[in-house]
């Protein structure tokens, strides 16, 4: 257990070291720009698996608090000068906040009754943030941000590190709660919530606490997208492709364990990044239908379940 | 000079209206989801299907209800094929979970909303018909024909499928299945034959909800993706399996929405349906009209 | 459960994949290299309609190369689908420049797609033109950035005062404003608010409602309760189509001289068709129509090619309002190449602001930030339509212009309720 957790240390420390040379290796900004997507993806990936994948209760309203996260770093910064990193924080504090909401709010829900309820709350919110004065409503707003430091290599570089960093903090946090007593439990619930309530397991308390650790971690995505785009708008920062994509990544990559949604994430984001230059047109998202079928289909534990199984049975 | 009283009245006429067309769009779903099981992301899109089989047809003169009457079997037929094509696919497992046939039926109306943009380009699409641009006039109410015609359809349908459930032996299959398969298949009846049947049934009402819509106003490829939430809040306010509740529902949301926006502002109405919703749901789980869990 | 090592290959053979492109990659060079001019166009999303720009490119392209392309080089063009979604846009237009390596760029349509690229042009100094983009450089303030579109300085303002000017010249002294709740509509009637408050007129009631309103008998109704003297609609086609359906079922009071003025969707050929009638009487904002003050021979010749390729991809089979400030695009792109002789950016907009140049809708000039010197929006009046043929809108007499003075084709008629019956 212990060489596990240091080979995995080792491999971050490995990853962000990567992120930050890479500009010096990779001149062309334009993998920053499609990079930065696909990590920001296994952010989003990760936090939903943690309520989606380790507790069982899909989430539908990933864009919730994507969104949230998105106007409040961009609010914190327009309004204030707020550094990128306050931002951040208060993104995955927001985050948090309205998970447990949402926790509390979905108390004696669950299965497909729960997902509709956190389809709700991306409404409610897009609704909320379009009619808040001063974030813009539908004419979005502008952020013009501050100049990156010298060692980033350009503004793009600069923020594909910052979401590097949240991604390999993400991950590790959620490694860590698979393989604690939270993550027993959560398993457990996933399993049966009745049979666990029956042995003694915390339940509720448990509950909430994936909902907050994955509405943390959802928002924790969007904080750095103002930086990116330059520009937020209600429409694409709630967008009904950011839910999706939360649900499919897991879904292809498997969501047993902290490495499926990094995987689904890479494969499926990368897939639609490679997309939208290369076919661009209609049929890319009748490709992102395909795909979601196919594995569906075919793989419907995902990458992982079909390694397992393929493992398994040569084992015999 | 219009008083308070006409604006009251007229907010209600409108509302129950809108939530009467609302209802007719998510009938199908109430089917699927709340007897099946199966949660049918695509219907929506499906509805749109309708939409553009209705304005189709039109090209040939056709005005919407009979269109929507010939589009009865052809959804019909669509429906069982969505089926057997769901039930191949996790027949492997038997029973699919719930993220499966969320991403399966999302993929589905994805390449829905691409196959209606290739086919019919992604304009905007009206049909015509004689009484789309008169209203009647019952005292204070203005009512436009075209949203009173489309209105009828919600009550008509559920009418003819509440008799169909409760006095056939078919429909009574169909609401036994719901509870138990298994006892169904022991009483010599094939449990996938009768949901196949149901989805059938289902997937046909999407063509009439489809001819309210259009004659509503036009349609584009994408105008399903506006109707997901509120049809899903609609479907689990009612309560699973309750097909008038939907009806219910449908009008309270709509009288709602109608009124935020005759008494406050427009903008705040797409946030109402749900905010009833996680308030509902809050209060009382099982929705408003369901069998208490 | 997968092992770190397999997890550690599995990586490494993916970020191999994916640098290798650009560790290997070396710039070719060739002896006649032809322009390249990058864009994105909404193909599918709620913008998909204006995909019919894109038959703009083309045809400019094709008469560009056929009189032997652009000092001598060919010209050729690189387009994404953006999905009309503004996420999209950093990779697509980084990959424009940085894979592709196109010269010149134009801008996604309109302002909530083309906003992500201000700081990114002025960052990188690159030459964009602009399309549909309300004040789109307003904030950027980018000297390499050229509108496509007549909006003239001042864009946020200038774009609703021709529905005020002619709401000064009956005496109108209320007005009523109801715009959807998204970016170009919200502009549009922020700027009629300020239009109308610079001119003493009061503004009576100010409602925005959101984009998938259908139903307009509520709001109807509170305006027929104010009556107005004019009512400024800012809103997209599907809303525009229920509002006027909504006047035609509810009536609309007497009150009410003018009604309309920044409706889109009455611009394109499925809603003038399927309107039909309905749309007599409005007054609202165009870019083109085909009456005789416009009308001139590149023009002509432009629609003549444009309305057969249009019908056989199933797009508007009209095209007055945006496709041909698409060609306009290109040809702002060909003037400053050939003005300054070069495809070097400072010199193109150097030449551009110096100098006005010839388009298809006529003479244009630049002023510092881009803007069209002078505001060439066209306010009409829908007149004469009988039945739902589209091709009568191919005549003059049925959009008649009432603003810019110098383009008036013919008279205002008021009351709406008057104007929406004559015929």
């Amino acid at each position: 257990m212990k060489r596990n957790n240091l080979i995995f240390a080792l491999g971050a420390i490995l990853i962000l070291l990567a992120g930050f040379f890479a500009p010096s290796i990779v001149t062309n900004p334009f993998y920053f720009f499609a990079g930065y997507v696909i990590v920001q993806y296994i952010v989003i990936a990760t936090g939903w698996n943690v309520l989606g994948g380790y507790a069982g209760y899909i989430n539908f309203g990933a864009a919730a608090f994507f969104g949230s996260g998105v106007y409040l770093s961009a609010f914190l910064f327009n309004a204030f000068g707020l550094p990128l990193w306050v931002g951040i924080i208060g993104a995955a504090a927001l985050g948090a906040i309205l998970g447990l909401a949402m926790g509390y709010l979905t108390l004696q829900i669950q299965g497909v009754y729960f997902a509709i309820a956190t389809l709700g709350l991306v409404i409610v919110l897009e609704t909320i943030v379009h009619n808040l004065p001063g974030l813009g409503g539908a004419r979005g707003m502008a952020v013009y941000g501050p100049a990156p430091p010298e060692w980033s290599g350009g503004p793009v570089q600069y923020v594909f590190f910052v979401i590097l960093i949240i991604a390999v903090a993400c991950v590790a946090l959620a490694r860590w709660i698979e393989h604690s007593w939270v993550g027993r439990g959560l398993r457990a619930v996933r399993a049966s919530e009745d049979a666990a309530e029956c042995s003694g397991v915390p339940t509720l308390k448990l509950k909430l606490v994936a909902c907050s650790i994955s509405g943390a971690m959802l928002a924790a995505a969007g904080a750095p997208y103002p930086f990116y785009t330059n520009f937020v708008e209600p429409v694409t920062a709630f967008s009904l492709l950011i839910g999706l994509n939360a649900i499919a990544m897991p879904l292809i990559g498997g969501t047993r364990s902290w490495a499926g949604p990094i995987i689904g994430a890479i494969i499926l984001a990368s897939a639609q990044q490679i997309a939208t230059v290369t076919i661009s047109s209609e049929l890319n998202i009748l490709f992102v239908g395909v795909v979601l079928i196919a594995f569906v289909a075919l793989a419907p534990n995902g990458l992982l379940g079909l390694a397992k199984r393929k493992s398994a049975g040569t084992a015999q | 000079m219009t008083s308070s009283l006409d604006i009251f009245l007229n907010a209600i006429s409108t509302g129950v209206v809108l939530g009467s067309i609302y209802a007719s769009i998510a009938l199908g779903l109430a089917i699927t989801f709340g007897i099946l099981h199966i949660p049918n992301v695509a219907h929506p899109a499906l509805v749109i299907v309708g939409a553009y089989f209705v304005y189709l047809v039109g090209q040939w003169g056709i005005s919407p209800i009979p269109a929507a009457l010939i589009g009865l079997p052809v959804f019909y037929v669509l429906g069982m094929a969505l089926y057997s094509f769901y039930s191949r696919t996790f027949e492997r497992k038997g029973q699919a979970n719930v993220l499966q046939s969320l991403t399966l039926f999302f993929g589905l109306s994805l390449v829905i909303e691409i196959a209606i943009a290739l086919f019919f380009g992604s304009e905007l699409k009206s049909v015509d018909a004689d009484y789309v641009g008169s209203s009647l006039i019952l005292g204070p109410i203005t009512m436009p024909y075209r949203l009173l015609v489309p209105a009828l359809f919600a009550p008509i349908m559920i009418s003819a499928l509440w008799l169909y459930f409760n006095r056939t032996h078919s429909g009574t299959a169909i609401r036994a299945v719901a509870h138990d398969d298994r006892a169904l298949s022991i009483s010599g009846i094939n449990p996938t034959w009768i949901k196949r049947h149901a989805f059938g049934i289902a997937t046909a009402t999407a063509v009439v909800g489809g001819a309210a819509l259009i004659i509503m106003g036009p349609v584009e490829p994408f105008a399903g993706r506006f109707q997901i939430g509120r049809v899903f809040a609609i479907v689990v306010l009612a309560g699973m399996g309750s097909i008038p509740g939907t009806l219910v529902v449908a009008i309270m949301i709509g009288i709602a929405e109608s009124f935020v926006s005759a008494y406050l502002t427009p903008s705040w109405s797409p946030g109402v349906a749900f905010a009833i919703l996680l308030l509902a749901l809050g209060l009382r789980p099982q929705g408003l009209f369901g069998a208490a869990r | 459960m997968t092992t770190r090592r397999q997890f550690n290959k599995l990586a490494a053979m993916g970020t191999l994949g994916l640098a290798a492109p650009a560790i290997l990659s070396s710039k070719a060079f060739a002896a006649d290299k032809p322009i390249k001019i990058g864009a994105s166009v909404s193909l599918t999303g709620p913008l998909a309609s204006t995909r019919a720009g894109e038959i703009g490119y083309q045809l400019w392209r094709d008469d560009v190369n056929a009189a032997g392309g652009l000092l001598g080089r060919k010209v050729e063009f690189v387009i994404y689908d953006d999905q009309s979604s503004a996420s999209n846009v950093p990779a697509i237009y980084s990959k424009l420049v940085d894979v592709d390596k196109v010269d010149v760029l134009i801008s996604p349509y309109g302002a909530n797609l083309s906003a992500p690229l201000m700081p990114f042009i002025k960052q990188r100094n690159l030459f964009m033109v602009g399309m549909f983009a309300l004040a789109g450089n307003d904030r950027a303030r980018s000297n390499k950035y050229f509108h496509a579109c007549p909006w003239g300085p001042d864009s946020m303002l200038g774009w609703a005062r021709g529905f005020f000017d002619i709401a000064k010249s009956i005496n109108a002294k209320r007005i009523a404003i109801i715009n959807s709740d998204l970016e170009f509509s919200s502009s549009a009637a922020q700027g009629g608010a300020q239009v109308a408050k610079e001119y003493g007129m009061e503004v009576v009631m100010n409602q925005s409602y959101p984009p998938n309103t259908s139903d307009f008998s509520a709001i109807l109704r509170n305006i027929n309760n104010v009556a107005p003297d004019a009512v400024f609609v800012c809103s997209y086609p599907a809303d525009s189509a229920a509002i006027i359906r909504g006047v035609k079922e509810i009536g609309i009071n007497d009150s009410v001289q003018i009604f309309g003025g920044s409706m889109i969707g009455p611009q394109y050929g499925s809603l003038l068709g399927s309107l039909g009638e309905d749309l007599n009487g409005l007054v609202n904002i165009t870019t083109f129509v085909p009456e005789p003050t416009l009308q001139s021979p590149g023009i002509e010749s432009f629609f003549k090619r444009y309305t057969p390729i249009a019908i056989e991809q199933k797009l508007d089979p009209l095209g007055f309002y945006i496709p041909p400030f698409y060609y306009v695009a290109g040809q702002i792109i060909e003037a400053g190449v050939k003005g300054s002789e070069s495809v070097d950016i400072e010199k193109m907009a150097q030449y551009l602001h110096a100098n006005p140049i010839d388009t298809i809708v006529g003479k244009v000039a630049f002023n510092d930030i881009g803007d069209w010197t002078k505001r060439r929006t066209l306010m009409i009046q829908i007149q004469n339509v009988k039945g739902n043929d589209i091709n009568q809108f191919r005549e003059p007499g049925k959009q008649v212009i009432l603003d810019p003075a110098e383009l008036k084709s013919g008279n205002l008629i008021t009351p709406y309720n008057a104007a929406r019956k004559a015929s």
